[in-house]
C-alpha cells in the first residue's frame, strides 16, 4: 500500500524519469506528449485572437452552446457568454498581465544560499585554516611599518606622505 | 518588360501584405492620412464574406500598430465577428483595445460609449459586464 501511495504522489512522471536528460528516455512520459503537427494555442497580449481556440475538443454541451452562439447573442446568459469566451481563450488580459510572487521566492533563495555560504566560510575559517603566518603578528607589523617609514616608501602619493618626519607621528 | 514585371511585383507585395503607408515615412512618397487609414480598415472588416483567418489576421495586425483603433474600425470588426458567429473574439477585441490604451485610461470608456449602440444591437457584453476585467 505504501508503494502505491508513493507512486500516486509522484504523479504521472516518476521523479527520476522527470529528471532524466537522456534523450532516449525523454519522450517516454506517455501522457505529456504535445502534438507538434497542430497549431498551438497562443495566449499573448499582442495577439488578441489566436489561430486556434483554447479548447478544441468540445463536449456535447459545449457543442450545443456553439450552436446557440449562431443565434442572437442577446439571448445568451452571462454564464454562457463567459463559457464561450473561456472555450476560445485560456486567460483574459487581466490574468495575462498579473505577475506572480516568484521573485520573492527567488530573492529569498538567493539570500538563503548566500547566508549558508557565509556559514560554511566561517566554519572553514575556524576549523580548517591553520594559524596565520608570523609576519602578520602585531610586533612584526610594527617593525615592518617602521622600516617602511625609514625607507620612505611611496613618499609622493602613498605611504610615507602620511608620516610627519619632524613630529615623528602620523599626520 | 523588366520594369513592368517589377511594378507588378511591387503592387502584388503591397496588396498581399497590406503594408500601411502611414507607418513608413519617406520624404518622397505620399503619407496616408488618418482618414484613409481608418477607411481602409473599415473596408477590410466590412467584407461580407470575411473568413475567420482574415478577421484574426486583421485584428492581430491592427493591434500591432502603435495606435488605438477608431470606434468605426472596431464597429466594423465587431460586426465581422457577428457574421462569423464568434462572440469570444468580439469580447477579446474589446479587451485588447483597453489593454492597447495603456496609461490613457480615458480612451476605453470613450470607445465603449461610441460603440454602445452596436454592442446593444449585437448583444455583445463588455468584459466589465462579464467580470473578466478583474481577477
Amino acid at each position: 500500500a505504501r508503494v502505491m501511495l508513493c507512486r500516486a504522489a509522484l504523479g504521472r512522471v516518476g521523479l527520476w524519469r522527470g529528471l532524466c536528460s537522456s534523450s532516449r528516455l525523454q519522450g517516454q512520459t506517455g501522457s505529456e506528449l504535445v502534438d507538434c503537427t497542430v497549431t498551438p494555442y497562443l495566449c499573448r497580449l499582442d495577439t488578441p485572437l489566436s489561430d486556434v481556440p483554447y479548447v478544441r475538443d468540445l463536449t456535447n454541451e459545449q457543442r450545443a452552446l456553439k450552436e446557440k452562439e449562431k443565434g442572437d447573442w442577446g439571448k445568451l446568459t452571462k454564464e454562457e457568454k463567459l463559457a464561450l469566451y473561456r472555450l476560445a481563450h485560456k486567460q483574459s488580459y487581466c490574468e495575462m498581465r498579473q505577475g506572480s510572487s516568484e521573485w520573492k521566492t527567488v530573492l529569498g533563495g538567493v539570500f538563503f544560499m548566500l547566508g549558508f555560504s557565509g556559514l560554511l566560510v566561517w566554519w572553514q575559517r575556524v576549523y580548517v585554516f591553520g594559524e596565520v603566518p608570523h609576519t602578520l603578528s602585531p610586533e612584526w607589523i610594527e617593525k615592518q611599518t617602521q622600516r617602511m617609514i625609514d625607507m620612505q616608501v611611496n613618499p609622493i602619493q602613498g605611504f610615507s606622505v602620511y608620516w610627519d618626519y619632524e613630529k615623528k607621528q602620523w599626520k | 518588360l523588366l520594369i513592368a514585371v517589377f511594378h507588378y511585383y511591387a503592387n502584388c507585395q503591397q496588396i498581399m501584405t497590406r503594408t500601411p503607408l502611414a507607418s513608413r515615412s519617406f520624404s518622397h512618397g505620399k503619407v496616408e492620412t488618418d482618414e484613409e487609414f481608418d477607411a481602409r480598415w473599415v473596408t477590410y472588416f466590412s467584407k461580407p464574406d470575411i473568413d475567420a483567418w482574415e478577421l484574426k489576421k486583421g485584428m492581430n495586425t491592427l493591434i500591432g500598430y502603435d495606435l488605438v483603433p477608431e470606434a468605426k474600425i472596431l464597429d466594423s470588426a465587431l460586426r465581422a465577428c457577428r457574421r462569423l458567429d464568434d462572440l469570444a473574439s468580439a469580447i477579446r477585441i474589446l479587451e485588447a483595445v483597453k489593454d492597447k490604451s495603456g496609461p490613457h485610461k480615458d480612451i476605453y470608456p470613450y470607445l465603449i460609449q461610441e460603440l454602445g449602440p452596436t454592442l446593444a444591437e449585437l448583444g455583445i457584453s463588455t468584459p466589465e459586464q462579464l467580470g473578466i476585467d478583474k481577477l
